[in-house]
C-alpha cells in the first residue's frame, strides 16, 4: 500500500503508523452534553467504503495526516495535512 | 586538566570499501538544528544565506555545498551542517553536534547498496542531487540527502552508528556477490 504524505510525497506504508478514524479532529464542546460525548469517546463506525484516517508520517516528516481511502476497493483516494484539516 | 581526546561516532568501524561502493565518516565542525516561527521563515533564510552562504531548505531539499549544507530535517526545520551559528532572531536553535552520526555512501554501486534498505524511489528521475527525504535505513529514522550522482549523505541518531554501519556493510557486501 502507498500513501501520498502532502509534505514527502508517495510513500511505503511502512513508514507510517495508524492511529484508527478521524474523530480526534471532530471533539465536541465541553458543554455538548452526554449524548455527543458518549459518541465521540465510545462508537465507532465500521462502514464499508469511504473512510477518513488519521495516519502518522512517524518514519518521514513526522506530520499528521487524514487520509481518505475505500475499505471495500482498498483505493487511497487522497491525504491532507490534519493541522489544515482542523484549522 | 588534560586533553581530551574527542572520538567520532563512528569510529573504528569507518571507512569501509566493498565492492563498487566506499562508505566513509563525515564530521562535521557544527551541527544545528534551525526551526522558523511563524511568520519569520523568509527574514531566518536571509540570515542563513549571510552566515553560511544557503538558503533555508524546502521541503525534500538540501541547500548549500559539501563544507556548509542546510538540509531539510522535517516540518518547519533544517538542521545545518559545517559552520557553527551565531543565534538567530525568529528562530529556534538547537546545537546537535554530537547528536548525529553522518556517514558517505559514494560508488557506482552505491544506489545498489541504499535500494536495498531504503523505501523510497531513488530513480534519476525522482531523487536527484539536491533532494533530499526523511526517510528510514531498515528500521530505523534517517535523513538521506543525494549529493552527487553517485553519492549520499546519511545522517542517523548516533547512539545507533554501530546499527547504520552494520546495515550498509551488509547491503554493500550483498551487492558486491552478484558480481
Ligand atoms: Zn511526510
Amino acid at each position: 500500500m502507498r500513501i501520498t504524505c502532502p509534505i514527502c510525497g508517495e510513500r511505503d506504508s511502512r513508514e507510517f503508523s495508524y492511529r484508527g478514524a478521524d474523530v480526534a479532529l471532530h471533539r465536541p464542546d465541553p458543554e455538548a452534553g452526554e449524548a455527543a460525548w458518549d459518541d465521540y469517546v465510545h462508537l465507532r463506525d465500521n462502514p464499508a467504503g469511504e473512510t477518513r484516517d488519521m495516519w502518522y508520517h512517524e518514519g518521514g516528516c513526522g506530520a499528521w495526516i487524514v487520509v481518505t481511502r475505500n475499505t471495500v476497493t482498498h483505493e487511497v483516494i487522497g491525504s491532507e495535512l490534519a493541522a489544515e484539516v482542523a484549522r | 586538566m588534560g586533553d581530551l581526546i574527542a572520538k567520532s561516532a563512528c569510529d573504528g568501524l569507518l571507512p569501509l570499501e566493498i565492492g563498487g561502493a566506499t562508505l566513509t565518516e563525515i564530521v562535521f565542525d557544527a551541527i544545528t538544528s534551525v526551526a522558523p516561527w511563524r511568520g519569520h521563515e523568509q527574514a531566518v533564510s536571509d540570515a542563513l544565506k549571510s552566515q553560511m552562504g544557503a538558503a533555508f531548505p524546502a521541503p525534500n531539499r538540501s541547500t548549500g555545498k559539501a563544507k556548509s549544507r542546510a538540509v531539510w530535517s522535517g516540518r518547519g526545520q533544517a538542521l545545518v551542517l559545517g559552520p557553527p551559528l551565531e543565534p538567530i532572531a525568529g528562530a529556534a536553535m538547537t546545537d546537535q553536534t554530537d547528536a548525529w552520526a553522518c556517514v558517505a555512501l559514494e560508488g557506482p554501486a552505491a544506489r545498489d547498496v541504499l535500494a536495498r534498505l531504503v523505501p523510497i524511489d531513488l530513480r534519476d528521475g525522482s531523487f536527484k542531487r539536491g533532494h533530499a527525504a526523511r526517510t528510514q535505513l531498515m528500521h530505523m529514522s534517517i535523513v538521506l540527502m543525494r549529493t552527487g550522482a553517485d553519492r549520499y549523505g546519511i545522517m542517523a541518531l548516533r547512539s545507533m552508528a554501530g546499527t547504520l554501519v552494520h546495515d550498509l556493510e551488509t547491503a554493500m557486501e550483498a551487492v558486491a556477490a552478484r558480481g
